[in-house]
């Protein structure tokens, strides 16, 4: 079941379903997250908001509301 | 040759630079936007190249106003700063993303050299790039591995320029009207099939991630910490601030010192005159209060570029960003308002950060409500002067008490002013984070040298040519007055003191009073009471507002000449009783509790200081801000200065 990347708690694997259409898409995609992408949510601001997210390698922070346009299949942990 | 450095941020552009350049570099200015171009040359072979550093972006299509000077450079061949060439900085600890951004610069069939930056922080990350694969993928780039942050791979780089050739394939052409619905649309699939054809090259060119926690992650655990996170931040700050306080005071008071000693000896060995005079009070002084300034500035670029460099300012915005933002902030302004308490002139330009267009002008336009140090000595001799120094509820000193609240009254009004702007300004850009955190770093000496260095100078040719200007004006107008009014007022106060039989000095003293109450300034003072009546003032205070237009400081010193007392610079005793003594023509006091209190208000909130006007025109590059600046804040202060008056009295 698709949901909200902003909605992942710490620590989960995700794959990238699908990306809300805005202006903002094509900024997310060139920061790395297209769809079919591998992200892991690494930790929240105290506040919940912003998040940061591990894009293969890289540690990116994004507001919940840039958060919010990412669909995001959760990955089972093989751990 | 013309040499276009490109490359993502983070990636150690800005030390490739430095390390080809050296200090070999200026600053220009790319028309039409607020991005700083920095030029420097390099030579190979004899042949002297023109580097160009462009601001760090993730594609060639802009996602802030800064980044469209890449955008117009590069899709422009008719560009007066179209490259011959191109060098694009690849994080080789994170190809994958970067790799776009090169494959674009590649498709524009520029000679191109591809540096593989940093692949010590890749081979930490375990990852192994491939130079062969790399260039079959991009058979026509010159390929060189670096690492820049430790002076390795200059040679090599410059070796590669000297290797550039003309290409002849078809040239890429970047969708134009980037604004354009269809043409985003096509720029998504342009960016999709660029990460398809990436990701298919990807395994014949670095090995797969095996170790996935690296140790930044264990470090931003702490750092960004509801508790601990805030807690270090904290104690960082007290840090800088206790040198930008207290130590830089020292080299301060040693400039003020000089300054003072070289007006002296200069008044000494010259001849008497207009020209002496001119140098000795306008020009020297004038240059002293913009050198004042650096120990502070450089100071807090020197701890400000050490953040910047090991990769910790970014955790700072990480954990500010949620608070700032229902005030039209971001979590990049927290380090320029902070810095506004030393001075608002740094402040205003570390604000440079902050891309988004609409955060950075609601940050350079509150910020110098932050009480600066500059207000302290008006501060410290009002409060003196009308708080009785007493106890509250047995254990607060009032007068500090005052003092305290005069520092959270202008934070309180930054904050308030900030949420106010946010509904005047417009901007179609909607504000966005999306900030890469890079891995933490040790800092380069060189980039810092580098960064203080051009701060400074920027601040001592930019804000310093104002600030030695307004006190040669100033010089000017306190000098002269119509006609012979000041010579004779000046003769005759000189006679009168004489014959009361007081000392050389002390008739020296009243005869710069009586001169400079009928100087032009002195007559602006008189002009302008009818206005700053209702806040309290007389036209003696109406001096000084003026003169203290240079900086906020000069306030006292206009006090002690226009009272004749010695100005000794710490304690103002002499001042501060004649002062207390002063009374209006029905006999009550001039300087109440009502009058004092006012005059503080009214330095919490009015715009004294030119050197900050130039400031925020230089870095909003109009005068448009800057005015509605000095109209915003003259405005505050006149109306909660007369407020404050009404109500204490």
């Amino acid at each position: 079941m698709a949901q909200h990347l902003s909605k992942i708690s710490n620590g989960e694997t995700v794959i990238v379903r699908q990306i809300e259409e805005s202006s903002l898409k094509v900024k997310l995609m060139e920061m790395g997250i297209v769809e079919g992408k591998e992200l892991r949510v690494l930790y929240r601001a105290p506040l919940g908001d912003p998040i940061a997210i591990d894009v293969s390698g890289y540690v990116l922070s994004l507001r919940n509301d840039e958060a919010n346009r990412v669909q995001v299949d959760l990955k089972p942990n093989l751990a | 040759m013309k040499i276009a450095l490109l490359g993502n941020p983070n990636t150690g552009k800005s030390t490739v630079f430095n390390l080809l350049t050296g200090m070999r570099q200026h600053v220009a200015n790319f028309p039409g936007v607020t991005v700083d171009k920095k030029v420097g040359k390099c030579k190979v072979n004899d042949q002297e190249h023109e580097l160009i550093d462009f601001p760090g972006t993730y594609s060639i299509y802009p996602r802030s106003k800064d980044e469209e000077v890449v955008y117009h450079s590069l899709c422009d061949t008719e560009s007066a700063n179209y490259p011959d060439a191109a060098i694009v900085v690849v994080d080789a600890s994170n190809l994958e993303r970067n790799l776009l951004f090169f494959s674009q610069i590649y498709d524009l069939q520029l000679p191109v050299v591809l540096v593989l930056n940093m692949t010590d922080v890749a081979k930490k990350k375990q990852k192994v790039c491939r130079v062969e694969g790399l260039q079959k993928v991009f058979p026509e780039a010159i390929i060189v591995e670096a690492n820049a942050r430790v002076g390795i791979g200059k040679e090599r780089i410059l070796n590669a320029i000297s290797m550039l050739d003309k290409r002849e394939g078809h040239r890429f052409q970047p969708e134009t009207n980037v604004a354009e619905v269809d043409a985003i649309s096509r720029q998504e699939n342009e960016t999709e099939e660029r990460f398809k054809r990436i990701a298919s090259h990807l395994p014949s060119i670095e090995s797969p991630i095996i170790k996935k926690d690296s140790g930044s992650t264990k470090l931003d655990r702490i750092l960004v910490h509801p508790v601990w996170g805030y807690a270090i931040f904290a104690v960082i700050l007290l840090i800088i601030f206790q040198f930008i306080f207290a130590f830089a005071a020292i080299p301060m008071d040693l400039i003020d010192g000089s300054f003072a000693d070289l007006s002296d000896w200069i008044a000494s060995v010259m001849p008497e005159g207009v020209l002496t005079n001119l140098i000795t009070q306008g020009i020297v002084p004038g240059i002293g209060g913009v050198v004042i300034f650096i120990p502070q500035i450089a100071l807090l670029f020197f701890f400000l570029a050490i953040l910047e460099e090991t990769g910790y300012l970014s955790r700072v915005v990480f954990i500010m960003d949620r608070l700032m933002r229902p005030l039209g902030l971001n979590g990049k302004s927290v380090v320029p308002l902070l810095s506004s308490v030393a001075c608002a002139i740094p402040g205003i330009m570390s604000a440079r950060t902050i891309s988004d267009w609409k955060e950075r002008m609601i940050t350079i336009m509150v910020a110098p409500l932050m009480s600066c140090s500059a207000r302290i000595p008006v501060y410290t001799l009002l409060i003196a002067l009308v708080i009785p120094n007493e106890r509250l509820f047995g254990f607060m000193n009032l007068q500090g008490l005052v003092l305290f609240g005069l520092y959270a009254l202008g934070t309180l009004s930054a904050l308030a002013i900030a949420i106010i702007l946010k509904w005047f300004i417009k901007t179609k850009e909607k504000g966005f984070l999306m900030l890469e955190m890079p891995s933490y770093k040790v800092p380069s000496p060189r980039n810092i040298v580098i960064v203080v260095w051009e701060k400074v100078r920027l601040f001592v040719w930019d804000a310093g040519k104002i600030i030695l200007a307004i006190s040669i004006v100033l010089w000017a107008l306190a000098s002269y007055g119509p006609g012979n009014r000041m010579q004779e007022a000046g003769n005759k106060a000189h006679r009168m003191y004489a014959e009361q039989g007081y000392s050389e000095a002390e008739i020296n003293q009243h005869v710069a009073s009586v001169e400079l109450e009928n100087s032009y300034i002195g007559i602006m003072g008189k002009t302008i009471e009818p206005v700053i009546k209702p806040m309290g003032y007389d036209w003696k205070i109406g001096i000084s507002l003026i003169t203290s237009f240079a900086a906020r400081e000069v306030f006292v010193g206009s006090m002690a000449t226009i009272y004749a007392v010695q100005d000794d610079g710490e304690l103002n005793r002499p001042l501060i009783e004649k002062m207390r003594a002063e009374k209006r023509s029905d006999g009550t006091p001039v300087y109440t509790l009502a009058a004092g209190a006012s005059l503080m208000v009214f330095y919490v909130f009015a715009m004294q200081c030119m050197a900050t006007l130039a400031v925020v025109k230089r870095e909003t590059k109009s005068w448009k801000w800057p005015l509605i600046q000095m109209g915003y804040m003259g405005a505050l202060a006149y109306f909660a200065a007369w407020a404050t008056f009404i109500l204490l009295s």
